[in-house]
């Protein structure tokens, strides 16, 4: 079967056959013939308003669905403005495919208009990046490029793409195969190791299982269940990992790390064994990696072998895909479970007692105020209404923590957050994603009043392809995360980090054409939080928390998790300048 | 301290610039680095010299390795390899000098690649230390222009091969291929 068609054309039929349902993205000049040939194809794009959103959104469905999310940019600026969304794609291992204009081949090199050496800017933003400059290798690049996100450890792939390919006619030939001999997948775990990691972990008197955004990515969220529930010992998910272990499981204590749980941190610090599936010891989880759970053994499971041993050396590594490792794991765990796990049953049960007993002394409890919104009563709000099943899509600062902290999630993938980039904006463009992936479920994205404005034109997307998402604005008046270092850290000399100028969210979503409300009580929030989820469409909701609220617990940076700070040594006053 | 990389690698645009950035990415300096192609077109083999905490030299093979282009990594600081670098060198001297630096270069095995009025164009392979002392040898002689090749490593143990399969677009694996060791 071959039939003469145009790049553009047979750039479509290989996204077609990746089941590519949705592109979005922002058409330019050397893109031209890429959306002519969108205008009488079943792909649909959702066109954005800025480029880096493009990306975002790619993002926030792939997060959403587990499916590649497709992003589009012409040459030059158009590609540049993906940059952020891609680096962020590949910090957070997510499977994004970008499909960037060059100007033609004849003119690279030129300096011509809107020329940009995208593919030198993208190798270090992407898992691997291609530069087409022939139609007969396209459809051959495009599936390799499909191949590389989705499979292994997932991350950006970015295929650029010049224009005279994009013109040119040529026989389109489906492709069957793909042969990428460097590119090397371990799948199955070592079985030695594998029964080993058994052993250590019938032998251990304090598990304890640590889970992280591998899990989402692999679908082991039932084997991971079922691995804790074999074993009976407590874990804690990661900020990426939210999810993959019921928030309602009994044996789910907290997020660990800079602002989590006294019970997650000292579970970490005081444990004999860490059962690390699917995580990179990240700085913001480990605190000082030298006093990092001291006593412990590593066995530490990952698909990415250069993440084993990389900041914590692993007293047993397996790298494979974490969801298949898990499932033989527990497999062993139950053989020999008869022979084994009497011997520390004890020791293992003085240590849930030990564990309880820090859930109890420090919960991470709400706060509230009967004049004020408290940012934390906020979240309990959004909490009680989402009971475990809605997508919340969080920007980043001190909203992403509090909203880790107490908004509850049943479910991988429900969960939508920049973990490892930690970039503002990102809030809003991941949930039109997210909805777009599933138009059924009820969408929060949660936004600090800066992160909204970096992302604010995207109000027009929502409108335009009628996504009910509930856009929850946390307004604090301050740049709340980087104002609290400067409070704690920097004697509270704020520089830089008050918004003094914030739009009328009534007025700015009316002018979008869409429902706003301002909250500013206690008393108006659930019924404000029920009337944006109870009407159709697009919500805008501006509510007006306290300005100086921080959040706690948190590990200073460079000290040991275990020296977290659980409460404000004392009320602080602002300096006047 | 310096590690020996030898990597083998797919000959396509860009394949060297993913080396390069990665070890710059990672804040890692390159000491040298050549690259050439193999017997076969398609692939390139590169020597890299890397000054690398040598805890870091598993880390750094990994890295390496998870480039889609790069085939192979290996580390040839402390295996057995061979591992040799040219220096061409030209020398100005005067005419009482020459039957000495004619005699040392005989010592060092090096060529005489040129000579002139001026002095002499010479030319020697070793290991790093021995081109090093040659330099500096030549260097009591006269004024000298060096130019160095960078190390060039051959591994003397044979080193499996392990290539990934062809997939089908359905999954799976097409057929299984045996790597001709290059």
């Amino acid at each position: 079967m071959s039939n003469l068609m145009s790049g553009a054309r047979i750039l479509l039929e290989c996204l077609t056959r990746e089941n590519v349902d949705v592109i979005f993205g922002y058409p330019g000049g050397v893109t031209l013939p890429l959306y002519d040939a969108m205008y009488d194809h079943a792909i649909r794009h959702v066109l954005v308003r800025h480029e880096e959103n493009a990306a975002f959104a790619a993002s926030g469905y792939a997060r959403a669905s587990g499916r590649v999310g497709v992003c589009c940019a012409t040459s030059g600026p158009g590609a540049t403005n993906l940059t952020t969304g891609l680096v962020d794609a590949m910090m957070d291992s997510i499977p994004v495919v970008a499909i960037t204009g060059q100007v033609s081949s004849k003119l690279i090199g030129s300096d011509a208009f809107q020329e940009a050496d995208t593919f030198g800017i993208m190798r270090p933003a992407t898992k691997h990046n291609f530069l087409v400059k022939d139609v007969k290798d396209l459809a051959q690049t495009v599936h390799e490029a499909f191949y590389i996100a989705s499979t292994g450890r997932p991350g950006p792939v970015l295929v650029d793409i010049t224009k005279d390919v994009l013109q040119a006619m040529a026989h389109y030939t489906p492709v069957n195969e793909i042969h990428l001999p460097g590119y090397k997948v371990v799948m199955d775990g070592h079985a030695g190791q594998i029964r080993r990691a058994a052993q250590m972990i019938w032998e251990a008197e304090r598990p304890f299982v640590y889970a992280g955004g591998g899990i989402i990515h692999a679908g082991a969220h039932d084997e991971l269940r079922e691995l804790v529930e074999s074993v009976d010992c407590p874990a804690v998910c990661t900020l990426m990992g939210l999810g993959g272990l019921p928030g309602s499981h009994p044996n789910f204590v907290s997020m660990p790390g800079m602002h989590g749980s006294y019970a997650a941190n000292m579970g970490m610090t005081e444990c004999d064994l860490i059962i690390a599936l699917g995580v990179r010891f990240d700085d913001r989880v480990t605190g000082r990696l030298s006093g990092f759970a001291p006593h412990a053994k590593v066995i530490h499971v990952d698909i990415d072998p250069a993440e084993i041993g990389k900041n914590r050396a692993a007293d047993l590594p397996i790298v494979g895909d974490v969801k298949r490792v898990i499932s033989k794991l527990t497999k062993l765990l139950k053989e020999l479970e008869p022979e084994l796990a009497a011997q520390n049953a004890a020791a293992r049960k003085g240590w849930w007692q030990k564990v309880h007993g820090w859930q109890a002394e420090h919960p991470i409890l709400p706060s509230f105020s009967p004049d004020e919104i408290k940012p934390q009563h906020l979240m309990y709000e959004i909490n009680r209404i989402s009971d475990g099943k809605a997508i919340v899509c969080s920007d980043v600062g001190q909203h992403q923590m509090w909203a880790a902290q107490f908004i509850r999630f049943d479910q991988p993938r429900h969960w939508i957050n920049s973990g490892g980039l930690g970039s503002m904006g990102f809030g809003m463009p991941s949930a039109i994603g997210a909805q777009m992936a599933n138009p059924e479920k009820l969408v929060f994205a949660i936004a600090g009043d800066g992160g909204f404005q970096m992302s604010l034109p995207e109000l027009a997307t929502l409108v335009n392809y009628d996504l009910p998402v509930k856009m929850i604005v946390m307004n604090n008046g301050y740049l709340g995360m980087v104002r609290q270092w400067q409070e704690l850290f920097y004697n509270n000399r704020l520089s830089g980090v008050e918004l003094t100028t914030f739009p009328n969210c009534e007025l700015l979503a009316a002018a979008y054409g869409m429902k706003g409300r301002i909250v500013r009580t206690p008393e108006e929030l659930p019924d404000a939080l029920r009337d944006a989820v109870n009407s159709p469409g697009p919500y805008l909701l501006d509510v007006r928390v306290t300005s100086f609220e921080n959040v706690y617990p948190m590990v200073p940076a460079g000290s040991a998790v275990n020296e977290m700070v659980l409460a404000p040594p004392q009320p602080v006053a602002v300096a006047s300048k | 301290m310096l590690m020996t990389i030898s990597l083998l690698m797919e000959n396509k645009p860009g394949a060297l610039m993913r080396v390069t950035g990665l070890l710059s990415q990672r804040g890692y300096n390159i000491e040298s680095l050549t690259v050439a192609r193999t017997l076969d077109p398609t692939l390139s083999r590169m020597t890299i010299m890397v000054d690398v905490d040598s805890k870091l030299r598993g880390q750094v093979i990994k890295q390496m390795n998870k480039l889609i282009n790069v085939l192979q990594a290996n580390d040839l600081t402390e295996s057995p390899a061979v591992v040799r670098e040219l220096v061409l060198l030209r020398v100005r001297s005067t005419m009482e000098h020459r039957t000495a630096i004619l005699k040392e270069a005989e010592i060092f095995g090096a060529r005489v690649v040129d000579s002139s009025v001026e002095g002499f164009a010479l030319e020697v392979t070793g290991e790093s230390e021995r081109l090093e002392e040659f330099v500096s040898v030549m260097e009591s002689y006269g004024e000298i222009d060096v130019t160095r090749s960078g190390a060039v490593a051959v591994s003397l143990e044979q080193k499996k091969l392990r290539l990934s399969p062809p997939v089908s677009k359905t999954g799976g694996v097409v057929e299984p291929v045996s790597a001709p060791a290059r």
